[in-house]
């Protein structure tokens, strides 16, 4: 792709095409295996972000990468302080803390203001100021509008178009198609780490983008028998948590496989937790295999409700815990106890998922990414789970795992199990459930059923606004 | 498999400093010597096998030099005013007990960091028992009390070691089945090795802490009963410090301070090599400030070799 002075370049793509590693890329933080980037027709390599900064390549951060503690001149000059003799030179960091907020439309933001004290919106514009206080050239977006309101959108769309105005480059990661159409001159779309299309910008349509973005046939590798519906096992009405959701409604039954579809942010992972009762209630009803209200994850484990995390280092796994104790963790007190116990049940997960491993008593922390997976999967087998809470099962295995993990969640459906899939790779999804209900930012704005719908369409009631 | 060559590891480091001090020294080898060290390492292993659970949960105690001061002065006290041994002995206990649960409390109800919650009660603590004695020595009558840590008279040479020797060892067993082989040790080492598994498995972290720092404080009342039992006065001074040779024997031991990690075991070959290099150098008459700088590379080259060799940062 290239970019010219003055243009706002969208990049668009699904989750997991790659957007994000280009602009680390771009940034300094990772380096290209292969291929080139050239800035101003020389060469551009930079081995860190300041070099970066340097060069005059600035990254605003989807999430906040400022210092809470430190004030906004301090962020705005980190790295970089001016100095007079062995001072800092506060004079001249509030001046130009000053003058790079000046055009934002921040002028009345006091530069000792601690960064703490901002709103995500506000802090966004202190990183745009950082850019501008090094006087980048091009400035590169990743996904800012996720975290911000319609009112602080539209502003940063301003702050946007005086960038252009001024003859800066501005890439701007997105995956909302609307975004593309209000705000970028060209469109170039990643699809699994490459780029393959390239379209003008404002005025583009919908459509076209988003086939461009799913782009094509769904893979062999699901499995999807015909399933029979029994009654409701899960009933969501309305519900609300801290952030996200918003307000989800939804009915899943025993025997069939329901997909959660959205963009990031838009709070799959957050309706599960707060299932599972890991994440508070704010409002609305659940109902989980007959129980109304909030409960526990004890006590969902009781009810024989399982849940596997998406982040499976930090949350799923005790890695240094060994494949048994992980696969019996709640439900030590099941069944055979003891260490011999748990070591036979171990043994029992690795034959029923053919989990690679040394033995039951390995610490799990050694296992590669399919088998960990297993392992945090087979906690639902053991004892068997009527309803599966699936965040992301397959992500970052391999592809015969997860061929197993979709055999799996077929058999645990024909068994009767109620299954849920949070995911953001849609050919998965549709490949694998029944039904898809589509989420945008923390509302329930559709459900599909899997069978007919297509990536497109999941694609357009998740991204249009 | 992995823990038992590390076991077996620490204890080659004991025996080789053992063999070490022999060959320097004509009257470490012997019996009585030996039995004096073990005597030496009741109280830092008592302790150290509670301050394992704690660690394993990866939480920290900061408090056990001031319950254990605590617990002398509260046993010395019942004794004065004419209480049963047995039943001061209890309540000795019982007070570290409760210095536990509140170490716990307070961590949980003020959702503080262990190490500022029992900073905060390494001060009350001592405080507490400086208070209850009148910042003096409580003398309280001989009892058999005194025995439990005394070296055996000829007559009872048959046993050994003293009895709290023997307990310390017992309750060392009980404790490292207690977190081998039921649902509650696994829950500790849960919790410690990642809180947001635990807590997605059903586990209630808030619970476990309580628990694990609970058991520690019974086991600090029985390092304060083994501390009473040598001074046989209730004394609120003694002890400063206490906690830090307790943390370095289960550190020594393989515990690591990021939790999920460490074993009774170990920690209490961990406290037998403290004190063995701490008898053998004075014994060869090394002034005490050179003990110290010798303990403290001494932990750090054990840490550091530990962790080299587990191939983590």
């Amino acid at each position: 792709m290239t970019a010219v002075p003055g243009e706002v370049h969208a990049l668009l793509g699904e989750n997991g095409s790659g957007k994000s590693t280009l602009m680390r890329i771009l940034h300094g933080e990772l380096r290209p295996d292969a291929g080139t980037v050239s800035l101003g027709g020389r060469s551009y390599a930079p081995h860190t972000p300041r070099e970066a900064l340097q060069a005059g390549v600035a990254l605003v951060h989807q999430e906040l990468a400022l210092c809470a503690d430190l004030t906004v001149a301090e962020n705005i000059w980190l790295g970089d302080e001016p100095r007079s003799g062995a001072r800092l030179d506060r004079r001249r960091m509030r001046e130009g803390a000053r003058a790079a907020l000046a055009p934002l439309g921040e002028a009345d933001l006091d530069p000792d203001t601690p960064i703490r004290q901002l709103a995500p919106a506000r802090c966004q514009l202190v990183e745009v100021a950082r850019a501008l206080r090094a006087n980048a050239r091009v400035i590169l977006f990743d996904e800012p509008t996720s975290s911000l309101g319609a009112i602080e959108v539209e502003r940063l769309f301003a702050v946007i178009d005086r960038l252009r105005a001024d003859g800066r480059t501005v890439i701007y990661i997105t995956h909302f198609l609307d975004e593309v159409g209000r705000l970028a001159d060209r469109v170039t779309v990643l699809r699994d780490g490459e780029s393959v299309a390239e379209f003008a910008g404002r005025g583009q349509d919908a459509d076209v983008l988003a086939s461009a973005m799913a782009g094509r046939p769904v893979s062999e590798v699901y499995v999807r028998t015909t399933r029979m519906p029994g009654e409701v096992a899960l009933r969501l009405d309305q519900v609300v948590g801290a952030r996200r959701p918003k307000s989800v409604s939804l009915e899943v039954h025993y025997g069939e496989v329901v997909g959660l579809a959205g963009l990031d942010g838009a709070g799959r992972t957050e309706t599960l937790r707060l299932l599972f009762g890991l994440d508070a209630l704010r409002g609305g009803e659940i109902a989980v295999r007959g129980e109304v209200g909030a409960r526990a994850p004890r006590f969902r484990w009781r009810q024989a409700v399982g849940l596997v995390s998406e982040d499976r280092k930090g949350e799923g796994l005790a890695l240094t815990m060994s494949l048994a104790e992980n696969v019996a963790l709640p439900s030590l007190h099941h069944g055979e106890r003891g260490p011999r116990g748990w070591n036979r049940r171990g043994n029992a997960a690795m034959a029923r998922l053919s989990i690679r491993a040394a033995g039951p008593g390995q610490a799990v922390g050694a296992l590669s990414g399919g088998n960990q997976q297993k392992v945090a999967l087979a906690r639902l087998m053991d004892p068997a789970c009527r309803v599966w809470l699936l965040d992301e099962p397959t992500r970052g295995i391999d592809v015969n795992s997860k061929a197993e993990i979709y055999r799996l969640i077929d058999a645990a459906a024909q068994d009767g199990a109620a299954v849920v899939v949070a995911g953001s790779y849609l050919p998965e999804l549709l490949g694998i459930c029944d039904r898809i209900a589509v989420l945008r930012r923390g509302t329930t704005v559709a459900m599909l059923d899997a069978r007919t719908a297509t990536e497109t369409e999941i694609l357009r009631w998740s991204a249009s606004s | 498999m992995k823990g038992a060559t590390r076991l077996l590891g620490l204890l080659a480091v004991w025996i080789g400093l053992s063999v070490l001090f022999a060959l320097l020294l004509p009257n470490f080898a012997t019996l009585r010597n030996f039995e004096t060290i073990i005597r030496q390492t009741m109280i830092v292993g008592l302790a150290g096998i509670g301050l394992t659970f704690v660690i394993i949960a990866g939480e920290i105690d900061l408090s056990v030099g001031s319950a254990v001061a605590l617990v002398t002065v509260v046993i010395a006290w019942a004794l004065r005013e004419g209480w049963n041994p047995l039943l001061a002995a209890g309540l000795g206990i019982l007070t570290g007990a409760a210095a536990g649960f509140v170490n716990g409390f307070l961590t949980e109800r003020f959702r503080v960091s262990s190490f500022i919650a029992t900073l905060c009660t390494l001060l009350v603590f001592r405080g507490l028992a400086k208070g209850l004695a009148n910042e003096q020595k409580i003398d309280a009558p001989m009892t058999w009390l005194a025995g439990l840590t005394a070296s055996l008279p000829p007559e009872r040479r048959w046993l050994l070691l003293p009895t709290g020797a023997w307990l310390m060892l017992a309750l060392a067993g009980v404790a490292a089945w207690v977190l081998y082989a039921t649902v509650a040790g696994r829950h500790v080492v849960a919790v410690g090795s990642n809180e947001a598994t635990a807590r997605m498995c059903g586990i209630d972290p808030r619970r476990v802490r309580m628990g694990v720092f609970t058991v520690s404080g019974i086991l600090m009342g029985l390092a304060g009963l083994m501390q009473f039992s040598r001074l046989t006065v209730g004394d609120p001074t003694v002890a400063v410090g206490l906690e830090l040779s307790v943390i370095a024997a289960v550190v020594v031991g393989g515990a690591s301070l990021r939790g999920g990690q460490g074993s009774i075991a170990g920690s209490l070959i961990g406290a037998l090599i403290m004190t063995t290099i701490a008898s053998g150098f004075s014994q060869l008459g090394w002034r005490n400030w050179q003990q110290e700088i010798i303990t403290g590379a001494i932990i750090l080259g054990a840490v550091a070799w530990d962790r080299a060799r587990a191939g983590r940062p």
